[in-house]
């Protein structure tokens, strides 16, 4: 029995008022963000770059919303002084969702160097990062680092392994 | 060398003396110095880092506090190292964003080197072409008081591209503490209830 975790994702999103749906597109993302487009309540923001996220996030807590940034691994390299300088810096809630490059049977070189880095990299910021390698972790997990996101005031990020989204996604 | 004819403190108070409650985001820098050179207003969230990424907190919180007037005001230098916000921005398309942007051609705080505005990037032009059809471009006192004489009351996305100007003001520095300044804000625009959430 296969567990659908994008739909699993977006049922927590939802069930938690998660309004701002930042994302650059990831084939890993795909289906979650179509639950997400065909949900009214959810103010989708699609970006040119992954570190626009944090400003626009930022901007959405200060107005007293609620939000996501989806994005792959290799947006996370983008990300890095405006995670630091904005939601570092001023404690700003965070829960990004990031889908693995570079690991699992990964067939584009380029991709490796970023995805080897990412995790270094959020915890160098000091930010709180769980990986999922399998499908009935991701719910409770999304809950969780959004709990800690939303009632602790930290910056959060759930990495969805590339064996996982292979499993699943590219497949289908 | 540039020589233009408005005062970048003389443009922020005309901007901003008819704000009413508006919400102010700055860019880092010199409009930092500028905003706070009115004085002090928990409706300010003083940006201090994060370079670039001004108007993205504007569209954060524009899209959040639907029935506000949210006001960006920052420079060229800030808004070059953002430039794809702006097509980010069209897209959205909310009407209560006001961008105003104080166009010196000059990295200020770094030592007045020439930004690309300095050469030939057209900034209003750039927002037009982003899709954001109200963006012009401010050189005189009549086009500047046209624009701040209604601020609160423009109900469309905007894009307003002033050429000032390098003559500095005094150097105003406002609270610094993000924590606070962002708690601030959201206690002033929120309700004090929304602290214990």
């Amino acid at each position: 029995m296969d567990i659908n975790w994008p739909l699993k994702i977006y049922e927590v999103l939802k069930k938690n008022n998660i309004r701002q749906i930042a994302y650059v597109p990831d084939a890993g993302h795909k289906s979650l963000i179509e639950f997400c487009q065909n949900d009214k309540n959810m103010n989708m923001v699609s970006l040119t770059t992954e570190e626009e996220g944090m400003g626009l996030l930022a901007g959405a807590w200060l107005g007293g919303e609620k939000g996501v940034l989806l994005m792959q691994s290799s947006g996370v390299g983008n990300c890095i002084n405006a995670l630091a300088s904005i939601t570092r810096a001023c404690n700003f809630p965070l829960l990004m969702i990031v889908t693995m490059r570079g690991e699992w049977n990964e067939f584009n070189p380029w991709q490796v160097p970023m995805g080897k880095a990412t995790e270094k990299v959020l915890s160098a910021l000091d930010i709180n990062v769980v990986r999922c390698e399998k499908a009935e972790e991701v719910q409770d997990t999304v809950y969780a680092m959004m709990g800690l996101a939303y009632k602790s005031n930290c910056a959060t990020a759930v990495l969805l392994s590339q064996r996982l989204i292979g499993s699943k996604a590219f497949k289908e | 060398m540039q020589n233009y004819l408005l005062n970048r403190r003389y443009v922020v108070t005309q901007l901003l003396k008819n704000r009413k409650n508006s919400l102010i985001i700055n860019g880092l820098g010199g409009t930092c110095w500028d905003v706070a050179s009115l004085g002090d207003n928990e409706l300010n969230f003083y940006v201090w880092g994060g370079m670039g990424n001004s108007c993205m907190i504007g569209l954060g919180l524009a899209l959040s506090q639907t029935k506000r007037k949210v006001i960006v005001i920052t420079g060229d230098g800030e808004m070059l190292m953002g430039i794809g916000s702006l097509a980010t921005i069209a897209v959205k398309q909310p009407k209560n964003l006001s961008i105003v942007v104080f166009d010196n051609e000059l990295y200020g705080e770094t030592g007045n080197q020439k930004t690309h505005t300095g050469h030939c990037a057209d900034l209003s032009g750039i927002a037009i072409g982003a899709g954001i059809k109200n963006s012009s471009i401010i050189k005189t006192n009549d086009q500047l008081l046209s624009l701040s004489s209604n601020i609160n009351l423009i109900k469309e996305l905007t894009f307003s591209q002033i050429k000032i100007n390098n003559e500095e003001g005094s150097l105003v520095l406002p609270i610094r503490e993000g924590a606070y300044i962002k708690t601030r804000f959201r206690k002033a625009v929120l309700g004090e209830a929304i602290l214990l959430e």
